[in-house]
């Protein structure tokens, strides 16, 4: 309904509270490890020492025979239906059946009347294990000498990807530059405050789990899928959840186990993670080893790239064929060439699995090419900033690999960026040891194709209204893991509708009580949600409006209505509440409800790996950084971070920043701090939050965050990405910050200090 | 098999100004005991080694981490926790600051944070950002980049001064 559109808005654009917020201030939100059921049980799973097991013998006599102990399972308890979440490549079972291939690989598990007991019997149970060599270097994996982590991969390839767009070498014979680089990403975890938990309850052949999940629905596909069950049986709740970040996206063992031990024993079973089972567990950032050879022309235009790639994917395949296409499908968005070859290996290795972590398999490509842009343009004798508008992706374009941007103000971000920044006055101009640098990225608004083959809606919206008319009550499938989800889509139900946001209830995120949605992943929710939720209002709106122009003998097309008052738009004075008329509709027709649903346009290209990369919409930013370096110490200590983003229409700007902010964050600990570490036997060496070192409130730069006036044509009022975008351009900003301080290029994530201070000490040697 | 029985002690502690008489095992945390005996489920389990902050309480005005805190160090002491923070319905105005200043995201650090900052502001009502920063640095958020937060602490000191108490 176009009128919609034509009419200020009321409610979205403003900062309205977050819904849940007062819930989450007094403690009264209720996290799945706070829900207790009566005769609630408690599991705990055993996990392998070994990165690298063949299991001969598992005894769980002694275990079992411990009082509070109601029932311990292994592989032979449980379906071995092998899982994971990418339909290509199933590899994963509940319990490991022959072998282990990784340090906490799951062989076991305990039911118990309390944790304790729980713990205590975990140790009672007895593995006895022919230990296997291990791969533990991706770059050594594919090796023909090497062990195999699966039978089934040769070489340990999990993933092989060669796209070729154009004519790469062509481009290359006839750039002015041509120039290589070698990069290294980290392995990050997520993570999020609330370790993985689930409470499973089985009662009359119906599984219900409560979770701290980010997708109800996949959890439900898949969970019904390994134990036989129809979709129908398994109800997913979520509950609040403490934060996701790509962790929480598939089900994990608290799912699968729980699952299983409430079938074993017939009673509630609730499974937290320890902090180090969340390490072990994983699902996090891909170290990425990176090579990018592009050529430009003498005016800094890139005329081709070659992007060469090694992901470390540790044990299970989990969501890393995405990842690994992500990889190379979203460099050629941020900036226009016509020629560009993709070629990628995913390995295994004997380490914890690598999955999807807030940018999913973008940050650290863009870290490289960010970088090697910088290097690329000082060989050229340009300014960072100059290079990247020669080459900035405009507006109703489309990519070499068929990608379709709509919306697109990347190089008023740029403008921008080097205004507030004071760039002019301070690239080249600052004190010794201080520098100053930019890092740019683009995201997509939700993934064109879910995860697994199905053609049903991406979201679906119900809205009601009480009999009373005094409130709507909005019914729909999508995930708040604390991005706020709930309170823009309410924002957008009032909207819609022309109704108060104080009027609008949410039920959200049960599969049994609100409609189908994939989930909160690939920032995808405001734009396909929206697109369901605005359907949903603008039928309730049609509806009363009908009804009003009934009670009021006029012509429905003149009317409106805004802030819970129908009005006649030629004489605003003469009105009927929102209430009176909702009410009355039920007197006369019963239930006042309104339903939408939303499927993306059919997108991309037909090559093999074409619909990862695909979205409705693309987010652009640019970010710079000002830094200060210790040359005596390597310590890098960033003052300043400038994001400016082209995120289309705002919803709440409150919490749009608040996800710019939180993006940066997680951008900036990954590259200054975070990695997971291991020693030479697999084992994890920072499994816990205060080795794996994520930033503290001491740690951060001052941010200044910037908006550049954006409308999206296919997200509802003009909305697009805003929740992972401002993680991508972080590292690479950060890294050329520092070369512009200290002269020394770090092509290696983390950007320890003891990383600048070799490179320091080496450029000293060189000098 | 049997188990060894592990001897019990009793332990009288005031929670948000009720005291309470619990049995406990010699190794039950002060989180436990809040979280599992009493119900106080606003206090968070995030790492359970004292890294995250997440279950941090009061115990007679100053913030300390309850997973670190033996239940039996809790005898004769006072506990504050999250839900003893709202009096009478009515929020504390560092709860009000945090709903303003849009400084909540998922929430799990959340109880904890106000916790510390009530902690601060009481030894010291005005508290410079450096100050606030410093307060909070023992409690990870990993949605926010801490820039709500400290805005809000800062707020919420503010509203102190205002209203003159």
């Amino acid at each position: 309904m176009s009128e919609l559109t034509t009419r200020p808005h009321s409610v979205i654009g403003k900062s309205v509270p977050k819904i849940d917020a007062r819930d989450k201030v007094t403690g009264r939100a209720k996290y799945t490890g706070d829900l207790k059921l009566p005769g609630m049980l408690f599991g705990k799973i055993l996990r392998s020492p070994h990165a690298h097991a063949r299991i001969l013998s598992i005894d769980t006599s002694r275990a079992e025979q411990l009082p509070g102990v109601l029932a311990v399972i292994t592989a032979k308890d449980v379906p071995s239906t092998v899982y994971g979440i990418s339909p290509a490549r199933y590899d994963e079972t509940i319990f490991a059946i022959e072998k282990v291939i990784q340090v906490g690989d799951k062989l076991a598990a305990v039911a118990a009347v309390d944790e304790e007991t729980a713990v205590k019997a975990l140790s009672l149970i007895e593995v006895e294990y022919e230990v296997l060599p291990a791969v533990l270097d991706p770059l050594k994996a594919m090796d023909e000498d090497q062990p195999r982590v699966h039978p089934g991969y040769e070489r340990n390839i999990s993933v092989e990807i060669h796209q070729d767009f154009g004519d790469v070498d062509k481009a290359f014979s006839e750039s002015y530059h041509v120039r290589t680089d070698r990069f290294r990403g980290n392995r990050a975890n997520h993570a999020a405050m609330e370790p993985h938990a689930a409470i499973a309850k089985w009662e009359n052949g119906k599984l219900t789990i409560w979770t701290g999940t980010q997708s109800p629905h996949y959890t439900q596909y898949h969970v019904s899928r390994v134990f036989g069950l129809k979709m129908g049986e398994v109800r997913v709740i979520k509950a609040f959840v403490g934060g996701g970040f790509g962790g929480k996206l598939e089900p994990s063992a608290a799912e699968y186990v729980g699952s299983a031990l409430a079938m074993k024993t017939g009673r509630p079973v609730k499974m937290i993670f320890d902090r180090k089972e969340v390490f072990l567990h994983n699902r996090g950032r891909h170290p990425q080893y990176i090579e990018l050879t592009t050529g430009v022309t003498k005016e800094g235009r890139i005329l081709g790239v070659h992007g060469k790639f090694i992901l470390d994917g540790g044990s299970y395949t989990s969501l890393g064929i995405a990842s690994a296409y992500y990889a190379g499908s979203m460099l050629p968005i941020v900036y226009e060439f016509d020629h560009f070859r993709f070629d990628c290996f995913r390995v295994h290795t004997n380490l914890p699995s690598c999955a999807a972590q807030r940018g999913h398999g973008v940050p650290q490509p863009r870290f490289a090419f960010e970088s090697h842009l910088d290097m690329i343009a000082k060989d050229l004798g340009m300014d960072p900033i100059e290079i990247r508008k020669v080459n900035a992706r405009r507006p109703n374009t489309t990519t070499i690999n068929d990608l379709k941007i709509n919306s697109c103000e990347f190089t008023a971000c740029l403008d921008r960026a080097k205004t507030v920044s004071g760039w002019e006055a301070k690239k080249g101009k600052l004190p010794p040891g201080q520098g100053i640098g930019i890092g740019c990225g683009a995201f997509v608004t939700g993934a064109g194709y879910p995860i697994y083959r199905t053609k049903m809606p991406h979201s679906a919206a119900v809205i009601t209204v009480s009999e009373q008319g005094d409130f709507v009550t909005l019914y729909i499938g999508a995930v708040d893991i604390g991005q706020g989800s709930d309170t823009i889509l309410a924002q957008m139900a009032a909207e819609a509708i022309g109704v108060n946001y104080e009027d609008v209830r949410i039920v959200a995120a049960d599969t049994e009580t609100t409609p189908h949605d994939f989930g909160a992943y690939s920032s995808r929710q405001t734009l396909m949600a929206g697109h369901a939720v605005k359907r949903a209002g603008e039928e309730i709106r049609r509806q009363v409006i009908e009804l009003a122009g009934q009670l009021l003998e006029v012509d429905a097309a003149g009317l409106d209505i805004d802030g819970g008052t129908v009005f006649v738009k030629a004489f605003p004075e003469k009105t009927l509440s929102f209430e009176n008329v909702a009410s009355e509709f039920f007197v006369r027709k019963g239930p006042l409800v309104g339903k939408g649903s939303y499927t993306p346009p059919k997108l991309g290209g037909k090559f093999k790996g074409a619909p990862v990369g695909t979205s409705p919409a693309y987010s652009f930013a640019a970010q710079v950084s000002q830094v200060e370096v210790d040359e005596e110490t390597g310590q890098v200590m960033v003052t300043d971070v400038w994001d400016v983003h082209d995120s289309g229409t705002v919803i709440n700007p409150d919490l749009l920043g608040a996800q710019i902010e939180g993006a940066l964050f997680m951008g900036m600990g990954e590259a200054m701090y975070e990695e997971v570490l291991f020693d030479d036997k697999g084992n994890p060496l920072n499994a816990n939050l205060a080795e794996y070192r994520v930033p503290t409130a001491l740690d951060v730069p001052q941010m200044h965050s910037q908006l550049v006036d954006s409308y999206e044509p296919s997200g509802p009022w003009g909305v697009k990405e805003v929740g992972e975008g401002a993680t991508l351009p972080t590292m690479g900003c950060y890294a050329n910050a520092i070369y512009d301080a200290i002269g020394v290029r770090i092509y290696d994530l983390p950007l320890t200090p003891e990383k600048v201070w070799r490179a320091i000490q080496e450029r000293k040697k060189l000098a | 098999m049997p188990v060894r029985k592990s001897k019990h002690h009793v332990v009288t502690l005031t929670v948000n100004g009720a005291e309470q008489t619990e049995l406990v095992k010699p190794n039950t945390t002060l989180l436990d005991l809040l979280r599992e005996t009493l119900d106080y489920t606003g206090t968070k389990k995030g790492c359970e080694l004292g890294d995250c902050g997440a279950c941090t309480v009061l115990m007679d005005g100053k913030p300390v981490n309850s997973c670190l805190v033996l239940a039996v160090e809790a005898d004769g002491h006072s506990i504050t926790t999250i839900e003893g923070v709202e009096q009478n319905g009515k929020l504390d105005r560092i709860q009000e600051a945090f709903i303003d200043q849009a400084a909540v995201q998922c929430g799990y650090c959340t109880p904890g944070m106000i916790l510390s900052a009530k902690a601060l502001l009481a030894r010291n009502p005005h508290p410079t950002e450096r100050e606030v920063r410093e307060a909070i640095a023992g409690n990870l958020c990993r949605c926010t980049g801490y820039v709500r937060i400290v805005k809000a602490v800062l707020a919420a000191a503010d509203m102190h001064t205002q209203q003159g108490q």
